[in-house]
């Protein structure tokens, strides 16, 4: 059979040790996380008031884009190729060398797979950050800023973590990313938050969600897909993807019981809105921990996680910060009470990774430590490069047109047109 | 009594209800509605097709007020409403015949007090 040239190439290239079992998951996986972007959409979309529900979606399928193409160019080489304790190299630029290979850092998969699944976090973590600045940010300023954080910030974070940076090395354990995911995208959506400033109406007028259902759909979306963005990231159909499966259901289980728990507690009331921010909030805190600990810590951590996203989000709304739809609490927080819970609970004989109760006190130090870097670095670099495009394009509309609403005045469309009134003009 | 019947932005709907509000004005009637008021069609782009759109999202007030309200309500629209682009709306002032109150079968000026004042009287 005559296959073409570089094909035939590649097939004589590939190494015999490429696992068909660990390729499929990967490949399963990878559709998981990418179909988390539009969940998130949704999710965030069903929070917003109707005249904006467009922008808001745009802003998460947009990233699909942008992202997905900047990190193909340049954030996977950034993030992964060898280079220095702080950034990867231009090695694997303009994905030069990445091919169907065994990938350096999962070596049973072909390399480009690898990039690919690699990549559907980098959109994700990006789109994140559009939750703080909803209803006000101009779409292109959003897109130059989402394409240049997922490079300056994004990749070397990555890299820190999981491309043989510093926080590796001192033995920071992020499963999926609690820490690089998460800590980073709540820490970068206060600055744009701060950066942007607050909706027009925030403070004044009561800013309701136009569709609760979405919020749920998008809710649930996103545990479908998390199980692929956790038991994916064991890189392979083994044990470990089992385990990170089975705790990705569990955790976020017991932080839905919590805050339902809590919910009635303070209001006899157990809210929709509330259980769709439950959901999310345990499976952000279980993301770091997913292949270390074991399935009762996976409920433990689950439950304790949910008490401080809870109390700061009713914090935060009384507050001058219009974090809009609370990345901060639900992401940052949530993040890092998963990373502390990650260096409490880690058990070997689940995950390999020794904890406090293998005698590695120092483990919950470390956990605090990368916290910390990713935190500081996120909140600088993203502050500089919001502050930095901010001198070259204005980052708002104005007042006037906030009021009519960004999906109009922005995208030219209607996100509930009725049709009634409009003449075609050019059939 | 009069009935006033204002179309107003949508967005500026809360303000012009917190301005009622703050007027005394109790008792009114919300509706959406579409209209034209001559300012600059939207235009939108859906795939291939351009439309305009001639209708515009508004919101339609209606006040059954007592004489002694009727500046003040006018006014708490209008301070409210404006923003001095085309588009903001209109007021209308219409004499009405008779007025009934469903719940006591009160009529006309005694219908449209609010139950505070009335009570007085």
């Amino acid at each position: 059979m005559a296959l073409p040239v570089p094909m035939l190439l590649a097939v004589q290239e590939m190494p015999v040790e490429i696992s068909g079992a660990d390729t499929a998951w990967l490949l399963v996986s990878t559709a998981l996380v990418l179909l988390m972007t539009p969940a998130l959409g949704f999710f965030y979309g069903g929070l917003v008031r109707s005249k904006n529900i467009l922008n808001t979606l745009m802003m998460s399928f947009a990233s699909l884009g942008v992202v997905g193409v900047a990190w193909a160019l340049l954030g996977y080489s950034l993030a992964f190729a060898p280079g220095s304790a702080w950034i990867g190299g231009t090695d694997y630029a303009l994905l030069s060398g990445v091919g169907l290979s065994g990938a350096p850092a999962a070596s049973t998969v072909p390399h480009v797979l690898f990039m690919a699944f690699q990549g559907t976090f980098a959109i994700i973590t990006a789109a994140l950050i559009s939750g703080a600045v909803v209803e006000r940010m101009r779409f292109g300023p959003y897109l130059v800023f989402i394409g240049l954080w997922s490079l300056v910030v994004y990749a070397p974070i990555a890299h820190w973590v999981w491309g043989g940076g510093w926080l590796g090395s001192l033995g920071a354990l992020d499963f999926a990313g609690g820490t690089v995911v998460h800590v980073n995208a709540g820490i970068a959506a206060v600055v744009a938050a701060l950066v942007v400033g607050a909706r027009q109406d925030y403070g004044r007028r009561a800013l309701l969600p136009h569709n609760v259902t979405y919020a749920l759909l998008g809710a649930g979306l996103l545990w479908f897909g998390w199980f692929g963005f956790n038991g994916g990231s064991a890189l392979g159909a083994t044990e470990t993807a089992a385990l990170a499966f089975v705790n990705t259901m569990l955790a976020p289980a017991a932080t839905l019981v919590m805050w339902m728990i809590l919910d009635s507690l303070r209001d006899r009331k157990i809210t929709a809105v509330g259980a769709a921010t439950g959901i999310v909030v345990g499976l952000v805190a279980v993301t770091p921990a997913a292949g270390f600990i074991g399935p009762v810590a996976a409920i433990v951590l689950g439950a304790v996680a949910a008490l401080p996203s809870y109390f700061i989000i009713l914090y935060r709304s009384r507050t001058r910060l219009d974090d809009s739809l609370d990345v901060f609490a639900a992401h940052g927080v949530g993040g890092a009470a998963g990373a502390v819970l990650t260096g409490v609970l880690a058990a070997e004989v689940w995950g390999g990774a020794a904890g406090p109760m293998d005698g590695n006190t120092g483990l919950i130090l470390t956990q605090i430590i990368a916290i910390l870097g990713a935190a500081a670095y996120s909140a600088v670099a993203t502050l500089v490069l919001l502050k930095v495009l901010g001198v070259f394009m204005p980052l708002r509309r104005t007042v006037a047109e906030e009021g009519v609403g960004l999906d109009v005045v922005l995208h030219g469309e209607e996100g509930y047109a009725k049709g009634e009134g409009a003449v075609l003009v050019r059939p | 009594m009069k009935l006033i019947v204002a179309i107003i932005r949508p967005d500026k709907l809360s303000d012009v209800l917190e301005e009622l509000y703050r007027a005394k004005v109790r008792g009114l009637t919300v509706s959406p509605v579409q209209g034209h008021g001559g300012e600059l069609e939207k235009v939108e782009t859906y795939r291939g097709m351009t439309v305009k759109m001639e209708l515009q999202e508004k919101v339609r007030l209606e006040i059954g007020v007592s004489e002694a309200f009727v500046e003040r309500t006018v006014k708490a629209i209008l301070d409210a409403a404006q923003t001095g682009q085309v588009g903001d709306g209109k007021v209308f002032v219409l004499s009405v015949d008779n007025v009934h109150r469903i719940r006591t079968g009160e009529v006309d000026e005694q219908a449209v007090t609010p139950m505070s004042e009335g009570a007085a009287v």
